[in-house]
């Protein structure tokens, strides 16, 4: 061995190791501990529980379950299949005009594409659609078009819009310059452009996108009810108000063999077209 | 000591991996095993350390017939065998201290390794094996920052780190460049002897195996075709482990230009021309 | 894309087969077909006199919304720590149970897959199917009115999105790493925590920030079913028809949720 080799003191190495740590900085380290700690203690502390309500609330949540041994289908079979029916034309109708409209706020999106006015325009129609909860924007639509499944079928286009939008501008953005180049390359016009430069390129992932905003609205429509804007939501509602549980349950159920059947339909459209 | 006797393992899919193999490795030695590729090399190194269960047979290191042992046991008595990898196999997210130091897994209790709470002792020895490896000035490097050759050596020094009385060894240069890989064949070889381990060691290259074992086993189909010294390597002998080759060929053209500059054996040279493959 | 070789020998490139192209036309007639026919039962559900009257009546909702009630804001402080309490406090709650459970969905990882991971697949399922305000709902039947409610409904929701992305990830990773840990001799527990949860440690953090930006924006109208939060004060706004008060409430929310998008996407870029 050479001296260099037997002057190493792995003693005192392994003394001065130490552990790596999660946070490099020390003091960001303790100053994240302790916020993290101070918050919980703050947090929960705001946390008010009425323990006898709960203890109350047991017995009916008992209940609640008990109701689904078996559901009731039966008694308010009208209103259920009213209310399904409801859930799924808003989701269906919603979903085609939601993905024809992103098309041309994508587009509109795209910083690549886009002129700056139409993109800032196109962009904060978008965030807005973003920001906030599917039932806000049901409440202010069923206060301009009144009750019923038009404004949650608006509602839910609208969020289309914002969601496909997105996802659809930054691939757009993202999409491979040198073959839209070759595309203009050969003189094509704009619209060839789009056809021919960038559809294929985000075609796939757009028919995939739009299967799962598919099963998002279905599962959506299920509560914008609440607030009037059509749907099995409202029914569900009133079952729970008037403490009809094996309603409720029944609903319920329906709710998620409907969720999942899409759920799997969208999964094997998405497998097909990749 | 490790004894196989009559190991066979059929995977649930079907194929039978190993056929009845047994096999003797004494204190000390290093033992290459060769074969073509499906021939059942890593299946026999991960049944002697249960990583795959065997579907018959005996495995016995030492005193303990590892076929028989219980979960804790077989625990145990997987601190006795290092296993170094092909794709070396490190926790990548995590850094060469502490992939080296996970080779004492086996001797500390959760809480202490949670915690990273290893005893001094330990965090020595790491120091003093990368040092040995050259890694030292890099523990606190994460693993998947480092190169190829720089990663085996972190798993050479992981699997030293359990204090074993075996190597398990499963093509440790497949995915390093030819210096490197006779680098690392010498460091494994060196540390074995030094420490009086057994190794058994995978290997594709039949010319790395030829230089740095004591002893080949060739393995086809899941059965030992050949057990010998490394001296003992002929062309029929390659033709019975990889199969029918004209190997004739190679050696005559290599005996053609051995024969203006008269360089070494013309076996040697048809091996490095399998070598290569 | 068939090149059809005709009669006479010339060959003929055509984008799709006659049957294929035959089979795509049917498909969209099928599509616009349902489509009306869907649009056709939400048209028989709607007084169309008042849709038509909605630009007088958006006109007349902005009128009433601008400018929004300012000194409002002061009464929503409360509300909004509220409501991002009950997003951070339900992705906790979440996370807790989350990740258990994805181990025992997992089918690398689950214990036994005829027993455990069909109900761990269920608690997934089962979660993820329900709506977050449809769960609130429930709860407040039960606990009664109030955060807890809504706690209890954020993270209800949320262990279905965490539990099944994480177990992707966990089904997702390489398994020599895991075994290699194994091999030194490691226990059960150790494995766990040596071989597996270093490699899904980012994609474990990623998806709980992500999970919670989208709860901060679900705890916003939980208080439209009594679940705490600032939805309260919204609910009571709109049935009061106090509009300058709905819009302070909006923006208020606005500039909540483009915080949260800030600091999740600064998390995510810190641990990637
Ligand atoms: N997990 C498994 N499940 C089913 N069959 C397997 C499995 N692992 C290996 N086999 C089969 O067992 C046989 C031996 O495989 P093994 O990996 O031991 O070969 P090997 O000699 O190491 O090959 P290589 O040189 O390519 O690494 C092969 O036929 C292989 O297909
Ligand atoms: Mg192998």
């Amino acid at each position: 061995m050479t001296t260099a080799a037997l002057s190493f003191d792995a003693r005192a190495a392994a003394r001065a190791w130490r552990p790596p740590p999660l946070i490099e900085s020390v003091w960001l380290r303790y100053t994240v501990y302790l916020g993290a700690l101070l918050y919980l203690v703050v947090g929960l502390g705001s946390v008010e529980v009425n323990w006898v309500r709960a203890a109350e609330g047991l017995e009916r949540g008992a209940r609640f379950l008990a109701a689904f041994f078996p559901p009731d289908f039966v008694t308010h079979w009208f209103d259920i299949q009213e209310g399904i029916l409801e859930s799924l034309t808003m989701t269906v109708v919603s979903t085609v005009f939601g993905v024809i409209l992103s098309v041309p706020f994508a587009l509109g999106a795209a910083r690549n594409i886009a002129p700056l006015p139409i993109y800032l325009f196109c962009r904060s129609v978008i965030a807005i659609s973003r920001t906030f909860q599917e039932v806000i924007i049901a409440i202010l639509f069923v206060a301009m078009f009144g009750f019923g499944p038009l404004a949650g079928m608006i509602t839910l286009a609208f969020a289309t819009i914002g969601f496909l939008g997105k996802l659809l501008a930054e691939d757009i953005e993202d999409i491979d310059p040198s073959q839209a180049e070759a595309v203009r390359a050969t003189g094509a016009s704009w619209f060839q452009l789009l056809a021919w430069g960038i559809q294929p390129q985000v075609l796939p992932r757009f028919i995939g996108l739009t299967a799962y905003r598919f099963d998002i609205n279905f599962r959506e429509s299920a509560v914008l009810g609440l607030v009037g804007a059509g749907g099995i939501g409202d029914t569900l509602n009133s079952s729970l108000d008037r403490y009809e549980f094996g309603t409720s349950a029944a609903i319920l159920l329906i709710i998620i063999a409907i969720v999942l059947a899409c759920e799997y339909a969208s999964g094997w459209i998405r497998r097909a077209v990749q | 000591m490790l004894a196989i006797e009559g190991l066979t393992k059929r995977y649930p899919t079907g194929d039978l991996a190993l056929d009845n193999v047994s096999l003797t490795v004494p204190k000390g030695q290093v033992m290459a095993l060769i074969g073509p590729s499906g021939a059942g090399k890593s299946t026999l190194i991960r049944c002697v350390n249960r990583l795959v269960e065997p579907t018959s047979g005996r495995v016995v290191l030492g005193e303990t017939e590892i076929t028989q042992l219980g979960d804790l046991a077989l625990r145990r008595a997987r601190r006795r065998m290092g296993m170094i990898f092909q794709e070396y196999a490190l926790i990548e997210r995590l850094t060469v201290m502490e992939n080296v130091l996970s080779g004492r897994l086996g001797y500390v209790g959760f809480w202490r390794s949670w915690f990273r709470r290893f005893p001094l002792a330990d965090i020595e020895e790491a120091f003093r094996l990368l040092h040995r490896v050259g890694l030292d000035h890099m523990v606190d490097k994460r693993a998947d920052a480092l190169s190829g050759g720089q990663r085996q050596r972190v798993g050479i020094v992981r699997a030293l780190m359990q204090n074993p009385e075996l190597l398990l060894v499963d093509e440790p240069t497949a995915s390093l460049d030819p210096k490197t890989s006779r680098q690392i064949m010498r460091l494994i070889i060196e540390l074995a002897k030094e420490r009086g381990l057994s190794a058994i060691i995978n290997i594709h290259d039949v010319l790395l195996a030829q230089q740095f074992a004591e002893r080949i086993v060739g393995l086809r189909a899941g059965r030992i075709v050949f057990d010998g010294a490394p001296e003992e390597m002929t062309p029929e002998v390659l033709t019975r482990i990889y199969g029918e080759e004209d190997w004739s060929k190679t050696i005559r053209r290599d005996e053609d230009e051995e024969s203006k500059d008269g360089g070494p054996t013309a076996v040697t040279d048809a091996l490095k021309v399998v070598a290569a493959q | 894309m068939p090149v059809i070789t005709k009669a006479n020998g010339a060959r003929l490139w055509m984008r799709r087969s006659t049957a294929g192209d035959l089979a795509t036309w049917f498909g969209w007639l099928l599509g616009v077909a349902l489509t009306v026919v869907c649009f056709q039962f939400i048209s028989e559900q709607t007084i169309w006199a008042f849709v038509w009257d909605a630009p007088r009546q958006a006109g007349d909702l902005l009128d009433r919304s601008v400018p929004p009630r300012w000194d409002y804001a002061n009464e929503l402080w409360k509300p909004m720590w509220d409501t991002i309490n009950i997003a951070t406090l339900g992705t906790l709650l979440a996370v807790l149970i989350a990740a258990p459970t994805a181990f025992l969905a997992a089918h690398n990882t689950t214990p036994s897959r005829v027993l455990v991971r069909p109900i761990a697949l269920f608690v997934i399922v089962a979660s993820r199917s329900v709506n977050s305000l449809i769960w609130a709902l429930i709860l407040v039947i039960i606990f009664g009115p109030g955060m807890f409610a809504g706690i209890l409904a954020i993270g209800l929701r949320s262990i279905g999105f965490i539990g099944k992305l994480l177990y992707e990830a966990i089904e997702e990773i390489d398994p020599t790493q895991v075994e290699a840990v194994r091999a030194t001799g490691a226990s059960g527990a150790q494995v766990l925590v040596w071989g597996i949860v270093p490699q899904i440690a980012p994609a474990f953090a990623g998806i709980t920030v992500f999970r919670w930006d989208i709860n901060i924006r679900e705890a916003t109208v939980l208080g439209l079913v009594g679940a705490g939060g600032i939805g309260v004060q919204l609910e009571a706004s709109i049935g009061r028809l106090e509009w300058e008060q709905v819009s302070m409430i909006l923006l208020l929310i606005l500039a909540t949720v483009i915080v949260s998008e800030w600091v999740s996407a600064r998390v995510r870029h810190a641990i990637i």
